[in-house]
């Protein structure tokens, strides 16, 4: 099977394990353009280790993936090309880093795929960061150090890093665990406005909140494979109410089924 | 000022000040991905390549410039790696490189104590012009790319892995800071010598972002801290006549005191005015993208 022009990730037979340990086994998943794809699992399921190794974080152990038709190999000089068509979003910023960091400073990092490590940046890449900042609400906050922000705002400063590059791809993993409601909506919004203008989106999470109504379709990961494959249903219950604030402790083990039908 | 009136003070006056500028510019790197202690195994291990000069009757600059490359070379190497096994192989690094350059410093004929403090503490008054021309283009190219490269350098130090699915050349360019580092170290060992390089490249970090908001002001505050503490530091032990090299160190921890006691002065004082931050949440957020 050759993917046609608009695969934009495609991941054959995928396998990954971690010293000798399989977390993925023979995964297969195809992602086109303008699609919302939720990678679903409960804590080590393989979810994040599967978008891990989309993005070459992680070696496969067998199988393939391709990034909009290019294969992905470390140091491939035709891969360096795509990488500026992907916005990467991690869980979290790192450790913190010992000196201080303004927004725009950790946003700007985001330019540098498209713009390449030694021409310094110019008024286009000022205006995407301030763009992007402005897309998660956090413009006012552009020249107070990153680690000042309350964990949700650090959560949107990282997808305006992301966006800052005018990705056609994002790649989020787990954009709304432990963000508060208000950051949630926030950074629901910011997808939103993505999305419509035909980006494609590939997020793991572990519950969906605001972002299931943007989901077009769900894949649940379970014991490094997956499980299903299907549409996301409306919520139900007490879930469906507006302003409905999900809170509650998570075990290891826990599943979100019920998300996807 | 009568100080200055001799070459020799002058030329000392001219290094210090170079590497006063430099070793910050390459530390807030170090600083900011926590390797603060780096310049101090790569400047142990640059006294092995001190003694392989000696003893071969080379330039002494020349062999520790490429000794130390190798060894900071070979320490990320052993970091890329992030085994636990990384903190016992630097370990054997650090002591081995300064216990060989020991032996060697002994075994080569021009050996004596003071030759070997000479590089264990710095001795810049008795640099000659020549070795003035190398520190000075060295550390100039040092610090075109640490500012040339600094959006790339930020992104590698700040997130790594955000770095490589951005495509950048991450390995070359850790590389790279770990090659600037062991330059850095061999051509401050004239000026403060092995065992205190690793200050100068880290306590005027360390002090400017106690005042800072950002990397970039971090970086020029740190800069001008580094420049602001070896001029001095040239003056005062040519004055009270102390070695340079600790006079310089000395200076650069004073100011970070005196920064830090203020600071904590000026938040004890500003506390109850700030109002609680719940305000920056509250704003509704605005929500125009354009791709």
């Amino acid at each position: 099977m050759t993917p046609s022009n608009d695969s934009v990730i495609s991941v054959r037979h995928g396998a990954v394990a971690y010293d000798g340990r399989p977390v993925l086994r023979d995964v297969s998943l195809t992602v086109t353009a303008g699609e919302v794809i939720a990678v679903l699992g409960a804590n080590g399921s393989g979810k994040s280790t599967l978008i891990r190794a989309i993005l070459g974080l992680v070696p496969l152990a067998g199988g393939s993936v391709e990034l909009f038709g290019t294969p992905l190999r470390p140091r491939s000089r035709a891969l360096r090309r795509q990488w500026a068509r992907i916005g990467y979003v991690p869980q979290r910023l790192g450790a913190g880093s010992g000196v201080p960091a303004t927004v725009a400073e950790v946003v700007g990092s985001g330019r540098l795929a498209r713009r390449g490590i030694l021409r310094p940046p110019g008024a286009a890449d000022r205006e995407a960061v301030t763009a992007a900042l402005r897309a998660v609400g956090l413009a006012d906050r552009a020249a107070d150090p990153v680690a000042t922000l309350s964990g949700g705002q650090q959560q949107r400063t990282l997808i305006a890093r992301a966006l800052a590059g005018q990705p056609e791809l994002l790649v989020l993993d787990e954009p709304t665990a432990g963000v508060d409601a208000n950051s949630q909506e926030a950074f629901a919004d910011a997808l939103r406005g993505f999305i419509s203008g035909g980006g494609t989106v590939l997020l793991v999470a572990h519950e969906l909140g605001p972002l299931a109504s943007l989901i077009s379709r769900c894949v649940v990961v379970h014991e490094g494979r997956i499980a299903h494959e299907g549409g996301v249903p409306r919520p139900a219950g007490h879930h469906a109410e507006p302003g409905h604030d999900h809170v509650h402790p998570h075990g290891p083990g826990d599943e979100p089924v019920g998300l996807c039908s | 000022m009568s100080l200055f009136q001799y070459d020799f003070m002058i030329r000392a006056l001219v290094g210090a000040l170079v590497i006063g500028l430099t070793a910050p510019a390459l530390g807030v790197y170090l600083v900011q991905r926590r390797l603060s202690l780096i310049g101090d195994g790569v400047g142990h291990v640059a006294l092995t390549g001190v003694g392989v000069g000696l003893l071969l009757d080379r330039s002494p600059v020349i062999t520790a410039v490429i000794v130390s490359a190798l060894g900071a070379v070979a320490i990320e190497l052993i970091r890329e790696r992030g085994r636990t096994s990384g903190d016992l192989a630097l370990a054997l690094l650090f002591y081995g490189g300064i216990a060989g350059g020991v032996m060697l410093v002994g075994l080569s004929h021009n050996s004596s104590n003071a030759n070997l403090m000479a590089y264990l503490f710095g001795s810049l008054t008795t640099t000659s012009p020549a070795d003035l021309v190398v520190i000075v283009v060295l550390a100039l190219v040092v610090l075109v790319a640490m500012i040339a490269l600094r959006p790339a350098l930020f992104a590698i130090c700040h997130d790594e892995e955000y770095a490589r699915v951005s495509g950048l050349p991450v390995r070359a360019l850790n590389l790279l800071l770990a090659v600037t580092t062991a330059v850095t170290v061999t051509i401050a060992m004239r000026a403060v010598g092995l065992l205190l390089i690793s200050a100068l490249m880290v306590v005027p970090v360390a002090t400017a972002q106690q005042l800072t908001r950002g990397f970039l002001s971090t970086m020029a505050a740190a800069m001008g801290l580094g420049l602001l503490a070896s001029g001095s530091g040239v003056w005062l032990a040519g004055t009270v006549n102390t070695a340079l090299g600790a006079t310089i160190v000395v200076l650069a921890i004073a100011m970070f005191l005196a920064v830090a006691v203020a600071a904590a002065a000026r938040r004890a004082l500003r506390r109850p005015a700030v109002p609680a931050p719940a305000a920056a949440e509250v704003h509704p957020p605005e929500v125009v993208l354009e791709r």
